[in-house]
């Protein structure tokens, strides 16, 4: 632990600094690769969408010894044609899923699986949903996802700078396509609570990028008037002072997901918890990944475009003495190495960004 | 250059004072969640079973959806719910405007089959009035009159069972679409003040093309209904009025049947023919809009879709709060252990954080469950439980801050005020998106979702005043004792686990920034 501590001192100092932006291009190609295999997936495999959205009703009976065949005799009793899904869960639970029945058949289907099990008919755990409810659920988890995203890009744009919002944005949907993809990918079962936790994490991601942005702003305020830094290192070396701490702060929120993930998964098998925990458990891994690899970088990159920040860059190249070939992602790396210490042009500024005259360098 | 000017970087206010008006709040609302007899969760039906219908109004040929009508569906199904006689039975709208669905819920196992009970459609008629008499049942003996005496349409056997029905038990007072229109009808009025036997229907709720609740200017008799009728109507209610009101009372009135009860039984003055009516009678201005909102959508415009019906049996209720609490408190020691490994003594501030979180939550959640009818579900232990992750960050956020102010050769008093001002902003911004994810949460979702961001924009505010009030003033005292302020090996300020030189950390516990 108090290693790791450690480490977050010398981070802190830019003693140690792995070079986040000017290596972007292979993390864009990283993210680009998993993205491009999500579409795929989705495209071929689809999603796997739970009753909640297509309509259909579920049964479960508790009953130690049920066996499949039973069931499927008490589905073909009741009269209930069409495609059903018996599943055993846990060891003493078997599961009925059907298409969208009406009153009476679900009636009739629930009064034979109380007689083939020989349980209470009011020990039946029962869902059934609308073929109709099914868009209705849809169209609204969509009216929040895209609400949501236009409410937070307008307040970060106040609250930070709008290439700031536009940055932590592309994170954000970043880490919704490589959700979906896994989703489509492994063919977990989506449900209403799949997207619950979905939309929490799209908050997360971003309380993640807003922590390291706010590093940023403070490390970038006055590069141009100082104008020993260029604003991609002054950026990666925020990303590398708030390294631990998102380290941390993912972890901390892991581990109640973690939790709840395993509770739900191995208690109850299948429901509520289980679905909105592993939507949060793979959400927050891609949020805290795209926080660092994909927001800072494009953040840099919209940044450096700018005149300002161009001269600048150009000016502190030629002082370095190299030769000014292409602008930004050049000068990123030739003044930095992965994980190694900091060539000579960093001590100009490894006491951190504030400018503190007072303090003589050590 | 630096942001933060020296001045306001000296400690501010009094950390002891502010913790200690927490505590006094925290006493404070503990003693009227007591007083208030709010000691228990009101568990939502997925923690201790039940059975809850949502249904989405669909609008049929002709008919359009509207507030009113949504409004009038509510108060037909609670009626009708309410007969059930389920304690703690409940019927809303959830949503705006007319994009709202109804949610039904009844716990316990009895509920079963109100699936069948709440999907019927009610049916609005008008029929004459043939006997009526106080709600109570009348015993067989004080009631015996010959087939001769009774009035006209009336069978000793309808008699009979008029004589048996007691409409001040709820049980009566069900209604349903079951009565037949070609037939006459014993039933209660829907209070249970008085009951009837009507005779077969003659006008039925489509005939009715409008209806308004007004209130008469001039002549002082105050809020009345005006009814209009379609041309089919106008003759088939011209011909009822122009029957019944030579006729001696009661049977000179007109029963207003909604799903099987009487809402009203107004006494016909003169034939109608027009087409036209006025409902008059000592109505106040709700009064007169039920009625007419009864007679406008009586015959409901609306059907309902039945979008979801979820029956829990109260062992997978029990299971699912046991399974709930268990993931939370393996959640809670999960973070706590971190915490401390991590932070060490900073890790107890964390610690106590949380414990303070806690506490805050869970008297809003039995103050709220008293206030606002808050029931927790599965989702919301849920949100609460994630809280705990979001909740620490935030110390995390302050934390780290800390420790890089320290780093920077501060001594840890200044810190503690300098980091502060840095990692309040922030903690803000970031609490403040997650605020906007839970806001929009709530307002788009339906059903279990809505419990879920509600704890989680609970939360969020919860973690703003632990934060404020506790964790900052907690730190700003700590800083002053030795064991933290020393850099002790244990205190999370140690100079191996800042990672600093010890002549600079040396320097800089010298105080030297004064």
């Amino acid at each position: 632990m108090s290693k790791l501590s450690g480490l977050g001192g010398r981070l802190y100092r830019g003693e140690t600094s792995i070079d986040f932006i000017g290596k972007r291009r292979r993390w864009y190609a990283l993210s680009g690769l998993v993205i491009i295999i999500s579409a795929i997936a989705l495209g071929t495999q689809g999603l796997k969408l739970g009753i909640e959205f297509k309509g259909g009703a579920s049964f479960t009976v508790s009953k130690a010894g049920a066996t499949i065949a039973e069931a499927q005799s008490a589905i073909k009793a009741a009269g209930i044609t069409g495609e059903s899904i018996v599943q055993k869960v846990g060891s003493n639970k078997i599961s009925v899923q059907t298409g969208a029945l009406s009153n009476a058949e679900s009636n009739a289907l629930q009064t034979q699986l109380a007689q083939t099990f020989a349980v209470d008919i009011n020990s039946i755990d029962t869902t059934s949903i609308g073929p109709s409810w099914g868009k209705e659920i849809t169209h609204k988890a969509l009216y929040g996802l895209f609400g949501f995203i236009i409410v937070v890009m307008l307040y970060l744009a106040l609250a930070f700078e709008p290439k700031m919002a536009i940055a932590a944005i592309v994170a954000v949907i970043h880490d919704v396509f490589i959700t979906v993809g896994i989703y489509a990918l492994v063919g977990f079962d989506v449900t209403p609570a799949t997207v619950i936790g979905f939309l929490t994490i799209l908050g997360y991601s971003l309380y993640d990028t807003v922590v390291v942005f706010d590093k940023v702003r403070e490390n970038t305020r006055s590069v141009t008037s100082v104008g020993k830094v260029t604003y991609s290192d002054a950026a990666n070396l925020a990303v590398n002072q708030t390294l631990v701490r998102s380290f941390n702060t993912s972890l901390i929120a892991l581990l109640p997901v973690a939790s709840i993930l395993f509770v739900g998964a191995g208690l109850l098998g299948a429901g509520t918890l289980k679905d909105l925990s592993l939507a949060l458990f793979v959400g927050l891994a891609t949020g805290t990944y795209s926080s660092i690899f994909v927001a800072t970088p494009i953040l840099a990159q919209l940044r450096e475009r700018e005149p300002a920040m161009k001269a600048l860059t150009k000016r502190i190249q030629s002082r370095a003495g190299l030769t000014s070939r292409d602008a930004a992602s050049d000068s990123a790396v030739a003044s930095t190495n992965v994980l190694g210490e900091a060539v000579d042009t960093k001590s100009n500024y490894q006491r951190g960004p504030r400018n503190q005259p007072k303090r003589k360098r050590r | 250059m630096s942001a933060i000017n020296p001045k306001s970087a000296k400690p501010a206010g009094h950390p002891g004072r502010t913790v200690a008006i927490l505590a006094i709040a925290l006493v404070a609302f503990s003693a009227l969640a007591i007083l208030q007899s709010a000691t228990s969760f009101k568990l939502g039906l997925d923690l201790r079973g039940g059975t809850s219908v949502t249904l989405q109004p669909r609008a049929t040929a002709g008919g359009r959806i509207t507030s009113s009508a949504i409004d009038q569906a509510v108060s037909i199904i609670r009626q009708r719910v309410n007969s059930l006689g389920v304690a703690e039975s409940e019927v809303s709208a959830q949503g705006t405007g007319i994009n709202r669905q109804i949610v039904i819920s009844v716990p316990g196992a009895t509920g079963r089959h109100i699936v069948d009970l709440v999907g019927q459609t009610a049916e609005l008629r008008f029929r004459q009035v043939l006997v009526t008499g106080a709600a109570a049942a009348t015993s067989a003996s004080t009631d015996t009159k010959t087939a001769s005496a009774l009035p006209a349409g009336v069978t000793p056997a309808l008699n009979a069972q008029y004589a048996a029905l007691d409409c001040s038990n709820v049980k009566n007072r069900q209604g349903g679409g079951g009565d037949n229109p070609n037939a006459a009808l014993v039933t209660c009025n829907r209070d249970g003040t008085a009951k009837y036997i009507l005779a077969p229907a003659e006008v039925l709720g489509s005939d009715v093309s409008k209806a308004t609740a007004a209130i008469d200017q001039q002549g002082g008799s105050g809020w009345y209904v005006l009814l209009n009728f379609t041309g089919n109507g106008t003759s088939k209610f011209g011909a009822m009025t122009t029957r019944v009101t030579k006729l001696a009372s009661p049977q000179n009135q007109a029963a207003i049947v909604l799903d099987g009860l009487v809402i009203s039984a107004p006494r016909i003055n003169e034939a109608i023919v027009s087409g036209s009516a006025q409902i008059t009678g000592n109505f106040t201005q709700t009064a007169a809009t039920d009625l007419s909102n009864v007679l406008k959508y009586g015959a409901l415009p609306l059907a309902f879709d039945r979008g979801e019906v979820q029956q829990i049996s109260p062992t997978l209720g029990a299971d699912q709060l046991r399974a709930g609490l268990l993931a939370g408190a393996i959640g809670l020691i999960l973070v706590i252990l971190y915490s401390l490994l991590y932070y060490k003594g900073l890790g107890l501030v964390s610690v106590g954080s949380l414990a303070v979180a806690g506490a805050i939550t869970v008297l809003s959640f039995l103050l709220l469950g008293k206030w606002i009818g808050f029931t927790l579900t599965l989702a919301g232990i849920a949100g609460a439980i994630v809280s705990i992750g979001i909740t620490a960050d935030s110390f995390i956020v302050y934390f780290e801050r800390l420790r890089d102010e320290v780093r920077e050769g501060r001594s840890l008093r200044t810190a503690v005020e300098t980091g502060w001002a840095r990692a309040r902003r922030t903690i803000l911004v970031a609490d403040f998106v997650s605020l906007i994810a839970s806001i929009l949460l709530y307002f788009f979702a339906v059903g279990s979702v809505r419990g879920f961001a509600f704890t989680l924009g609970l939360t969020t505010v919860v973690d703003l005043v632990v934060v404020f009030f506790f964790t900052k003033p907690l730190v700003s005292v700590l800083s002053r004792v030795n064991f933290y302020a020393n850099g002790s090996r244990w205190s999370g300020f140690s100079q191996k686990s800042l990672g600093v030189a010890p002549s600079k950390i040396a320097d800089s516990f010298n105080g030297k920034e004064a």
